[in-house]
């Protein structure tokens, strides 16, 4: 059987008009953008026409995207920055328990530094309330980050409204868009945010290229120092096949995103429905209607994650769990916990994402295959109990 | 999947003595649903031997396959010469477990050392 890969939402490979894009960058238009001569100001005119595009796309203007090194560079870019820059005026920070390990982390890291940090909770189906982020608020916040939709339940956040509300008190708001960039169409001013990160490789592009979009006028610090790229506020020559890589995935998903958002959609509740139809004793984690085009999360009953996914794998199709015995820390998915999710069934989680490549004979090969996959695992766990007669 | 040995993706994919055992001299149950893993091992023994041995598992691929490989390595052998299986030598038969699944072959040995502690607390109840 082909492989079929499911797991678009860990990463995308690389579409090959990106890598023709990125080709002429390594050996014909390789000087340093900041090089006063011709084969600099050539590799320049290439990245910032990328900056064009990736700005035009977002509704921002070129001066306020910077190029990093992927999302998990512009989440700490984005927090530290603004945390470091606005001290002065105040040491608390919000944002949501279902965040990103890059945004959580850098999160933790400036407690330790004694800022404080706000762990809004989420529901059920992993929403933010709005009306939490406003309880939150106190004189001495200074940013307010929230993810602009999960990554691993697919849950989309009111970003407009909590923007709102961050403009209304004169707050700093970011949002990780690592897995709405390119996937779902908005721009900066719809979501009335100052701070966004992206990452090119969960859109097509090259893997280790990412951007933090600053809004003009917001105050922050630089975490790379060094020269005197991007404007001062990322140091270190910048990565011209990557960028011009970025801008090219961009453009390709502009291009086709209304039709992918329809196509996904129709493709993920294909799979939802059949997947109800076929096995008994299984939940949809996450919002079901506010959710990723391309996300399924399930909560499958009596059976452990990394189990299905090896069996899956040895099947050709791939996946993900939130399950803790996939992880290198033997700990479940905070997300998974943070919706109210019983161990157990946190344990029983499976992720699949959709993407570009996906057809429905995939969608329809994996309805057939992870019922076989959760009877035969079923039949081997002490807490399924057969339904007789 | 990388991290697994061929050993312990065989008995994952074609795992031995899978089931509850009727009557059975032995139960070990260890484990438990927050952790992400459960274990039932089974025993039946006759004369001092374990003549079959079968088991129930929650768990990931490790916790599966050392299950498995556990009945395998009782079956035929005394309750004393049992008792003496340690995870080591169960990760060993399976060719080596990631060092962050051996925590899945404690389990097997405890699960085993469960059940031999129930045969044994059964055979005290028996009337004479």
């Amino acid at each position: 059987m082909n492989p079929i890969y499911m797991d678009y939402a860990a990463t995308t490979p690389t579409d090959q008009r990106v890598v023709e894009a990125m080709l002429p960058c390594f050996g014909e238009i390789y000087g340093n953008p900041s090089s006063l001569h011709g084969f600099g100001q050539e590799a320049r005119a290439a990245m910032e026409g990328a900056r064009a595009k990736i700005a035009a796309f977002l509704g921002a203007k070129p001066a306020e995207i910077v190029f990093t090194s992927g999302g998990t560079e512009s989440d700490n870019f984005a927090i530290k920055g603004v945390a470091w820059a606005n001290r002065k005026k105040g040491d608390h920070v919000i944002t949501s328990a279902i965040e990103h390990h890059a945004v959580l982390e850098t999160c933790r890291f400036l407690e330790k530094e004694g800022f404080r940090v706000t762990y809004l909770p989420v529901d059920g189906d992993g929403l933010v309330d709005p009306a939490d982020v406003v309880k939150a608020i106190t004189d001495r916040t200074t940013l307010i980050s929230i993810m602009h939709a999960n990554n691993e339940i697919g849950t989309i956040e009111p970003i407009a409204e909590i923007g709102r509300i961050a403009k209304g008190k004169g707050i700093c708001f970011h949002t990780d868009a690592v897995q709405t960039f390119g996937h779902l169409p908005f721009t900066v001013d719809e979501l009335n945010i100052d701070l966004l990160s992206a990452s090119a490789h969960k859109l097509y592009g090259p893997k280790g290229m990412g951007l933090l979009y600053i809004r003009k006028g917001t105050r922050i610090t630089p975490l790379v120092h060094g020269g005197d790229q991007e404007s001062g506020r990322r140091a270190s020559t910048q990565n011209v096949p990557g960028i011009v890589g970025f801008g090219k995935a961009v453009e390709l998903a502009a291009a086709t995103l209304h039709e992918e958002v329809v196509r996904l959609t129709s493709l993920r509740d294909r799979f939802i429905r059949g997947i109800f139809e076929r096995l008994d004793g299984i939940r949809l984690n996450g919002h079901p209607a506010r959710r990723l085009p391309n996300n399924i999360n399930l909560s499958v009953e009596s059976v452990e994650g990394e189990g299905m996914i090896l069996s899956l794998d040895m099947m050709g199709i791939a996946c993900s769990t939130g399950s803790a015995c996939s992880s290198s820390s033997l700990e479940p998915s905070h997300c998974l916990l943070a919706i109210g999710l019983p161990h157990e069934l946190s344990h029983g989680s499976l992720r699949f994402s959709l993407g570009r490549g996906t057809k429905k004979s995939d969608i329809d090969t994996v309805l057939t295959a992870l019922p076989q996959v959760v009877g035969r695992l079923r039949a081997m766990s002490p807490l399924y109990a057969e339904q007789k007669g | 999947m990388g991290q697994y040995s061929e050993k312990v993706m065989e008995h994952f994919a074609r795992p031995r003595n899978v089931g509850e055992m009727e009557n059975p001299d032995g139960v070990g149950k260890v484990g438990n649903p927050v952790c992400g893993d459960i274990m039932n091992l089974y025993l039946r023994v006759k004369d001092g031997v374990i003549t079959d041995a079968t088991f129930k598992t929650f768990g990931c691929g490790a916790a599966i396959a050392t299950s498995s490989m556990t009945t395998e390595l009782v079956k035929g052998k005394t309750v004393e010469e049992a008792l003496a299986i340690s995870n080591r030598a169960v990760a060993e038969a399976l060719g080596g477990l990631p060092p962050i699944k051996m925590h899945c072959s404690v389990l097997a040995e405890e699960a085993l050392r469960a059940a031999i502690d129930d045969y044994y607390s059964r055979r005290r109840k028996k009337p004479l």
